[in-house]
This record gives C-alpha cells, structure tokens and sequence, in this order.
C-alpha cells in the first residue's frame, strides 16, 4: 500500500541520511523524496512516499519518531490532504501534426509548454498522481525523450491533520 | 570573561557533569584535548585498545547507573570503539563517547586517519553530533549526556574536530536542556493502566516478563511489591538477573533460549503476559507464531518503537517502568492464585536446573555456583559471551540489579574483562569477578596491564574447554558434531577434520593462562580438578590485586535446557539424551 509521510525535521545537515538510512535498515525502498525548508527556516518539511504494509510502516513511524532531529511525523492516512507533483516532460515531434496534437493535449491537462526544439518539446506539469500518469500515458505514444519529476508536496486540509 | 579552547571546554564539561573516570587513547587528531587535560582534575585512563574503552564506559554505567565516558582519536580510534558503542546501544547502556576528527577544512579530503566517524557510527548510537563550531561545543556535549540517560538510555557520540578544539570561546555550560524534537514520555496513559489493571485482575495465570527497562528506571521495589500483592510469578531477560530477588517462591528465573523449564512453561501456559522493559527479543520469544499462543499481553515501555515490534501487544502503555507501576499497584487486587502458583511450584520441580552434581568431573556450572556461594551473590559479574555466560545467569544467584553485567543484545565476546574494569572503577569496595570463556577472555585480555597499573582489583575466572564452546555446542547438536573451526587447541600438526577433544592427546593450550598473568605481576592459578575449585576461589578473593584463575572445565558440557534456534519455547530439550 502507498503511504505518504510528511516529516518535519531539523534543518540541519546529515538529517536527510538518518532518515534515508532509517529507511534503507529496514529494507523500504523510497517511493519519491522532498526535501525544501518550511517557512522557519530552521525547520525542513520531508514529504516521503513509500510502499508497505501497514505493521512496517507503523514500526517506520515510531522511529521516525524516535530520531532526535525529528520534530513530528504525520501519515496521511485517514486525513484529508492535497497532494501535487511536478513533472518536466520532453516528448519527440516527429511532425507538424503530432506537434499541434500535443499542443492541444497539454490545453486539456492544463499544463504549459515551457520549450520547443526542432525535434521535441519539454511539458510542464503539475497536479496529482493520477493526473501526471494519466498525461505520461499519452505521451508514451508520441515517444517521450526524457522526464523528470518531483517528489510529492503534500498538506492536509484545513485542520483534519490534527483529528485523527 | 576569559576564553578557552574547544579542548580546555571539553574537560571542564566533562567536569561539570561531574565525570568520575574517562577511559581512552590519545592520537593526532585529539591532541589538543590530550593537552588540555595535564594537569587537570579529570581522571583519565589510559586502555590498551579502544574497543575496551567503550566496554569500560560501558561496565561502569550497567553497574553505577550512571552514563560511561570515553574519548579516542580520529579514524581507527573511532572505528574501534564501534563494537562498544553497539554493545551499548543494544543493551540501552547510557554512554558518552567523544572522538577526535581531522580540521574542518579537510573533511572529506582521505586526510590521514581521517573516517566518516558520524556516518559509520550513527546506526549504533541514540544520536551523534559532529561539532563544528566551538561556540556549540558545550551545548552539545550537554545534550549529549541529557539524550544518553533520559529515555530508553543509550550511548551518544560527539565528533570534534581539530581545529574546533583549538579555537576559542567563552565558556559557558548550560544549567538545562531544550531539545524540541526530544520529549521522552515518562508517565503511562492512565486509561490504559487502567486497562491493563483490569485484564490483569480478571487473569488466572499472569506472568511478570522483565528486563534492562526494570533495572533502567529503578522498578524493582515495584515490581516487588505488585507480585507479592497479585501473585503474579516473574520471569527475567539475561540483562534483568538480578532484579527479581530469586529467593522468592514466585522467582521463575530467566526465560527463552537457556532459560528455566518453569520460566518458559509460565510464559507458554500464561493467559496474561505483563512485559516491563522488556523488548521480546528472539532469543526470549522462541519461535514467534508459537509464542504464548493463549496470553493477551501488556507492554510497558518507554521506547514506543519497542511495543509491537515483534510480537503484537493488546495493552500498549508507553512510559517509565517505575512510574507507571506505581500507579498500578493501586488498581490491581490481592489475589492469592493459589492453583497457579502451586502449577508453577510443581514445574520448577519436576525440571531444576541441573548438571552432573555428583560425579568428580570439573563441571563449569560447578564453578560458579560455587562463586555465587562464596560471593553471596554480593560481587559483580561481568560475563564474555558464549556458555560460561549462560550457565552464568542461570547459576550465580545475584542479590540485586547491577551485579550481573553481560552484552545481551550484541552478544559481544571481548566485552566482560574490560566491562569489569570499568565496574570496578565505580564500584572499588564491591568484589568484581570476570566470567570468561577461554575463547572470549583472549579478545581483550590486553587490559591486564590497565587492571595492574591502577591497582584495580578484578578477578579473572576462566572457564576453560579450548572451544569457543556456544559455536562447538551447535556445532555437535544441529551439524553433526562437525567441529569446524571452534577448536582452540588446534594446531598445524593436527588432523585436518577433529571431533574427539582429549585433554591428554590434544596440544598443549596456548598461552598459558598462569604464566601470562604472572608475566603482569598476578597470581595465575590453574584448576583442573573439582576437589580444586573451592580453595582456588577462596585464595582468589582473599589475594589483594588481581588473580586470573585458569579452570580446565568439562570440555563438550553442553549448556540446557536449550530451546533450538527458530523453535517455539515448548520445544524446549532439557537436558542432554533428552
């Protein structure tokens, strides 16, 4: 099962290896990572997506937890949350037609074309999980050259974080 | 305000946190702190190797309670006392251990003796700091010691390199510690204490399992008194012997593996477990599907990552073993139980602990009954690791907590003799005897020299069979008796393959226990008789100094009962030919 993990940490260095290795000794593979500064630049939020059942992933959460430069661990399971990735994609031209197509099918996933070469253009694309696959789908047919995607910034709603 | 070095704020912290001995070795990258301490009050012993160091720091905070200190270099200093430091976490023993690194400005850089001493250490301590700013210096060592000894205790390393212990700052130690990313919880959920109170009230057969957290947070009246009150018998880890007073008609002695028939027939017949810092390890639990198949279990500890870890709990109260007891000795009720405990009665005697009492032979359980007798398991022991250590908890009846000092987690041979020392260090008016096998005592016996030099009084007993015995013991019951490399007399003109050890055909032993310890100056005294043992152990503890006795115990005893890796405790062999 996939679980997202915001974690609040230290700002500090050598935190973002306690937690990559807290991972690593129990065997978790990390699903996507991101790391930024939160608005107390002495606090970095790490949103953390990762695949297991659930006794691991509790058993994950205590040691989060029990990490001295970890603040607080949120799971967002059972909570209400906005998730948003960001994707850069850069899908072959291989003619005029399949250009303007494409042109179109961004319009639609309201994302923004952000460079175009003689023999590809780079997407930019934000949203949800299932949006960026759904948008990766049909670029796999036009034949993609190259992505790049960010790991999942997430945040509860209003306050049901703090219900649970 | 006057200045000082990162070096002099290292030592007068130290100070401040009113250390009574640090154990290490200098070298290049730690100089300076070696500088800064001539002359000062701080007592300072120098080791042999650095992986006793931190057994050192390590036997003086199991016996005293209070954290251990050490310091060593940069590089293969540090990467020495790793062995220590994972011992320590293991076994949730508070530490300090301070090492040297190389400046600042060349970290990274393959500078000599220069190893990632943060990187390499960090899954073996609660929590290391590498300082990099002397400004921090004396915060950090603050919390340091606060992160050691609050919570599930653990070892802490500070990492300083060169250049901060030279530069200078006002000094400035801090009265208090605020951590905001480290709260440890002391007191239990009340509603689940009540809980737990409940479910025990309603119980038939409870058990007490208890372990380091009783010894840890100072439980043991309470566990006492509760027992008594609600008849509840209690069985203890390896790291809680002593805890539980084992005269007492409800003393189930140690569970799991080499635990007592009666231990493990409570816990598999039980109906409610009572865990108190205790952590289900696998060497207690046997085989975990089949662990008290019929028990609802509560768990009391303060390392929340501990509950449910292995075994699911149904009662989790996350807390100090102490306060949290205090607080159910007024909820359960007295109960007499008298049924159970006649049931428990019947199975200590139908299977006691037991060996060849009557034969003439040299049985190593023999010894440290004996030890146990003479002592009035009064002395600390401090065990290596391996058979000795078993027929250790099972046969020295310690009075109390903090007299039985073994690696229980890590299972570390090379830990008892430095591990002495440093109890001995806290402890000079208490007798301290080393329990060591002859395979394990050969990993550290190098700290002779530190015993001798400081006139620190640790006495030696060998229990000698020229194996590494554990290895030799399922080597004869689960390979067929390949003795593969455990063998410790072998030499080059041995057969290659050898099943059948003969004290009279096999070579001579090396080295001579006797004339090594004579060549520091002690008393060696070989055994090799059981009519010897008594006498040899009464001259041991009336000689001033130490004494290194060499006992040429049985050599193939096995230690029993044994529940076999990866069975379930009713699987439990109790003694040799079933």
């Amino acid at each position: 099962m996939r679980h997202m993990i915001s974690v609040l940490v230290e700002n500090k260095s050598g935190v973002l290896a306690r937690i990559s290795a807290l991972f690593a000794a129990r065997g978790f593979n990390i699903a996507s990572l991101s790391v930024s500064e939160t608005e107390d630049v002495a606090i970095s939020r790490m949103t953390i997506v990762v695949k297991g059942n659930e006794s691991i992933l509790e058993q994950v959460t205590k040691q989060l937890n029990k990490l001295v430069d970890v603040i607080k661990v949120n799971d967002f399971n059972d909570v209400e949350y906005i998730a948003r990735e960001l994707a850069l994609i850069k899908i072959n031209i291989a003619n005029k037609a399949s250009r303007d197509e494409i042109i179109r099918l961004v319009g639609v996933f309201k994302a923004k074309i952000i460079d175009i070469s003689q023999d590809s253009v780079i997407v930019e694309i934000s949203g949800n999980e299932s949006k960026l696959s759904a948008f990766m789908k049909v670029a796999l047919a036009y034949g993609v050259k190259e992505t790049c995607k960010t790991g999942a910034s997430v945040l509860y709603r209003g306050n049901s974080g703090r219900v649970k | 305000m006057k200045k000082k070095t990162g070096a002099q704020i290292l030592i007068e912290s130290l100070l401040k946190e009113n250390v009574e001995v640090v154990f290490g070795l200098p070298g290049g990258q730690a100089l300076p702190i070696f500088d800064a301490m001539y002359g000062s009050k701080l007592n300072f012993i120098l080791i042999r190797h650095e992986q006793a160091a931190s057994h050192m720091a390590d036997g003086y905070a199991r016996s005293m309670g209070r954290p251990g200190v050490c310091i060593v270099t940069s590089g293969p200093g540090a990467t020495n006392i790793v062995t220590g430091l994972a011992s320590a976490y293991m076994d949730s023993v508070p530490m300090v251990a301070i090492s040297g690194q190389v400046a600042t400005s060349v970290i990274g850089q393959d500078a000599f003796q220069e190893a990632d001493t943060i990187g390499i250490t960090r899954p073996v301590t609660k929590h290391n700091f590498l300082v990099k700013d002397v400004k921090d210096l004396a915060r950090t060592i603050k919390e340091a010691f606060y992160i050691a000894t609050t919570g599930r205790p653990g070892p802490v390393l500070v990492d300083i390199p060169i250049d901060v212990q030279r530069e200078v700052c006002e000094f400035v130690y801090p009265d208090k510690v605020e951590i905001r990313s480290y709260k440890p919880n002391y007191n239990g959920h009340i509603g689940q204490i009540k809980k737990a109170a409940e479910l025990i009230n309603k119980s038939k057969h409870p058990v007490f399992y208890i372990g380091m957290g009783v010894v840890v947070s100072n439980a043991e009246d309470e566990i006492l008194e509760l027992s008594k009150k609600a008849n509840i018998p209690v069985t203890n880890t390896l790291l809680a012997v002593g805890a539980y007073p084992c005269d007492i008609n409800l003393s189930l002695g140690m569970l799991g593996m080499h635990g007592t028939y009666c231990a493990n027939k409570a816990m598999q017949s039980a109906d409610i477990i009572i865990a108190v810092g205790a952590r289900f390890d696998d060497r207690c639990t046997g085989k975990v599907c089949d662990f008290a198949r019929n028990a609802k279990i509560i768990h009391v500890d303060i390392d929340p990552t501990a509950i449910s870890k292995t075994v699911d709990v149904d009662i989790p109260i996350v807390g100090d073993a102490k306060t949290v007891l205090k607080e159910m000795i007024g909820l359960v009720d007295k109960k007499g139980r008298k049924d159970w405990i006649k049931t428990v009665d019947l199975w200590k005697k139908e299977h006691p602990l037991s060996y060849k009492r009557n034969d003439d032979k040299l049985h190593p359980q023999y010894v440290i009954e004996k030890i146990s007798e003479l002592t009035k398991g009064e002395a600390i022991i401090t065990t290596e690791v391996g058979q000795h250590q078993m027929w250790s908890a099972q046969y020295y009846k310690a009075k109390h907590s903090r007299l039985f000092l073994s690696s229980g987690g890590l299972g570390t041979m090379g830990f008892g003799y430095p591990a002495a020392i440093g109890a001995k260090f806290g402890n000079p008016n208490k007798e301290v005897i080393a329990v060591a096998g002859d395979g394990s005592f050969q990993m550290n016996m190098q700290e002779m020299a530190v015993a001798v030099l400081n006139k620190i009084d640790v006495k030696v007993v060998i229990l000698n069979n020229q194996y590494l015995g554990n290895v030799r013991q399922w080597q004869e019951m689960f390979y067929g008796k390949r003795y593969s490399h455990s063998c410790l007399a072998k030499r080059k003109e041995c057969p290659k393959w050898c099943s059948t050890p003969n004290r009279h055909s096999c070579p001579v032993y090396v080295p001579d226990f006797v004339k090594w310890a004579q060549s520091y100056g002690v008393l060696g005294i070989r055994v090799t008789k059981k009519k010897d043992v008594e006498l040899a152990l009464k001259k041991m503890l009336e000689t001033k100094g130490s004494v290194v006795i060499d006992m040429w115990v049985e050599i193939e005893e096995n230690v029993f009962p044994m529940v076999p890796s990866g069975a379930s405790l009713d699987e439990m062999i109790i003694r040799a030919n079933g």
